[in-house]
């Protein structure tokens, strides 16, 4: 199994407890009201869903997902077209420039284009998790064996069957992989555009219930958040190991 | 009948793979193409193939592009496709209707031996059953014309004899040509009716050799193919 992971749910239930109970244990430490123990914030988390907490991680679930689609959407493409060496030539240098810079600090631009709606928020989502998405794809186009290609051209294949039986399967492991880590990096950036200027989706309600110091709600709605992530994350490995028998054998 | 005239091939980095290669393999005829390594012999089957351009001269094939096959080293499998998808690549792509090439297909496996491994992906296979996958996935074409890139160069001798074997079966009874570029002298005699041996790079004919005995299982116990094994051995310049 070269790339095995931890197959048993039970090894992921027990480090979630044991998790659960580190945090029980600094919270007695502590014994702030800043840092609530864990059944509190269930509690908090139960009152939530019975009020409109369902509602904000329905809110914020879209942005994400519709981020990282819209991102995905754009960057699978034009990462497996620099496959294409005369593609790559162009594409390259602006990728290798362009992907370093912290996108964040574009958000007043991106206010400024797509106003405070969740169009500028889902765009900045896009525009970050794009990055990261394109230069994996394109990794994994430019770093395949000609012989593949030899392979199938030998078969007469045309362009299109080239892309549609070699680059999008070899690559669409990598692609789901950056998939994955884009999760993590979307919903942090979805934190930050929900933070202002909404009233509605998860960040929103972190804020609000920090402004009124009521921590409870307030880690009921990190934990909203931190559930969302996780989600997300195993939904993209579930698809991947259908997608992708082939690596798990 | 394939024939190459004043072949040549410059690579874009400058590299000379072939120099004026020049020879004949009659229709029907199986034939090795031998060579220390690196003397382009693998660049010489891509050409013969129709992937590559040659820089110079031409090649003239008897037959159509469709109706040649190649396999390549290492089985030129594709890992994420399983071993049915794999033998049905090349009709798919050629637009066989779905129910024809499942025939074809499953015919063929089953005279492999590699109808249970259908589900399975070729790295669940031994090398012996991934290279039978290359076979029928070339197969399945009915080819004219099979080249071969050194197809058996990764498995051990055991199981090399029985696909040499077959491969002997199958050239007498499909009456194709046959061409097999291979680094091992004994399996060029026992399957090449005409041996071309290739200089090291820039890859130039050496000798033609016939060989007029292939054909028979038992060759490889015979007085004559030890000859002529010698025969091929003093011909092959030195690696460099």
């Amino acid at each position: 199994m070269p790339r095995g992971q931890a197959e048993h749910p039970t090894s992921y239930i027990i480090a979630a407890l044991l998790l659960i109970a580190l945090w029980y244990l600094a919270s007695l430490l502590l014994a702030s009201p800043e840092l609530p123990a864990p059944p509190t914030v269930f509690y908090a988390f139960i009152a939530g869903i019975r009020a409109d907490l369902g509602y904000h991680i329905l809110i914020s679930t879209f942005r994400v997902v519709y981020g990282i689609a819209l991102a995905g959407s754009f960057a699978v493409p034009l990462g497996l077209l620099c496959y294409i060496n005369r593609v790559d030539k162009y594409t390259a240098p602006v990728i290798y420039l362009l992907y370093p810079i912290p996108h964040i600090v574009l958000l007043p631009l991106i206010i400024l284009l797509f106003g405070i709606g969740d169009l500028s928020k889902i765009v900045l989502i896009a525009i970050i998790v794009f990055f990261q998405i394109l230069v994996t794809t394109r990794d994994a186009a430019r770093n395949l064996s000609t012989n593949y290609i030899y392979s199938l051209l030998s078969l007469g294949a045309t362009a299109k069957d080239i892309y549609r039986h070699v680059i999008l399967p070899a690559c669409l492991p990598k692609i789901l992989t950056a998939m994955r880590i884009s999760v993590g990096t979307s919903i942090a950036v979805l934190f930050f555009v929900e933070s202002f200027a909404t009233e509605k989706g998860l960040g929103y309600m972190i804020m609000y219930a920090w402004s009124r110091m009521d921590y409870p709600a307030l880690y009921a709605s990190m934990v909203a958040m931190a559930l969302l992530g996780l989600c997300l994350y195993l939904i993209l490995e579930c698809v991947e190991k259908r997608l992708c028998a082939w690596i798990y054998i | 009948m394939i024939e190459a005239k004043k072949l040549s091939m410059v690579y874009p980095d400058g590299t000379e793979a072939l120099r004026d290669v020049n020879f004949v393999i009659p229709a029907g005829a199986s034939c090795s193409i031998i060579g220390p390594s690196g003397c382009g012999k693998s660049t010489l089957l891509f050409i013969l193939a129709g992937i590559l351009k040659p820089t110079g001269g031409r090649v003239q094939l008897g037959a159509e592009p469709r109706e040649v096959a190649l396999i390549l080293q290492d089985y030129g499998l594709f890992p994420w496709k399983t071993v049915y998808e794999n033998v049905v690549l090349g009709l798919q792509i050629r637009g066989i209707p779905k129910s024809e090439r499942r025939r074809i297909a499953l015919s063929l496996m089953d005279k492999l031996g590699l109808s249970s491994f259908a589900n399975h992906y070729p790295k669940q296979l031994s090398g012996g059953m991934q290279q039978r996958v290359g076979f029928a996935r070339a197969l399945a074409l009915k080819p004219k014309i099979l080249l071969m890139d050194e197809p058996l160069s990764s498995l051990d001798a055991l199981t090399r004899e029985t696909l040499q074997n077959f491969l002997l079966e199958l050239w007498k009874d499909n009456g194709m040509t046959m061409v097999l570029v291979t680094h091992s002298i004994e399996e060029a005699v026992f399957l090449g009716k005409v041996i071309i041996v290739l200089t090291p790079r820039p890859g130039h004919v050496a000798k033609i050799i016939e060989n007029l005995n292939v054909g028979d299982e038992n060759y490889r116990s015979k007085e004559a193919f030890f000859t002529k094994c010698r025969e091929v051995r003093q011909n092959i310049p030195p690696a460099i």
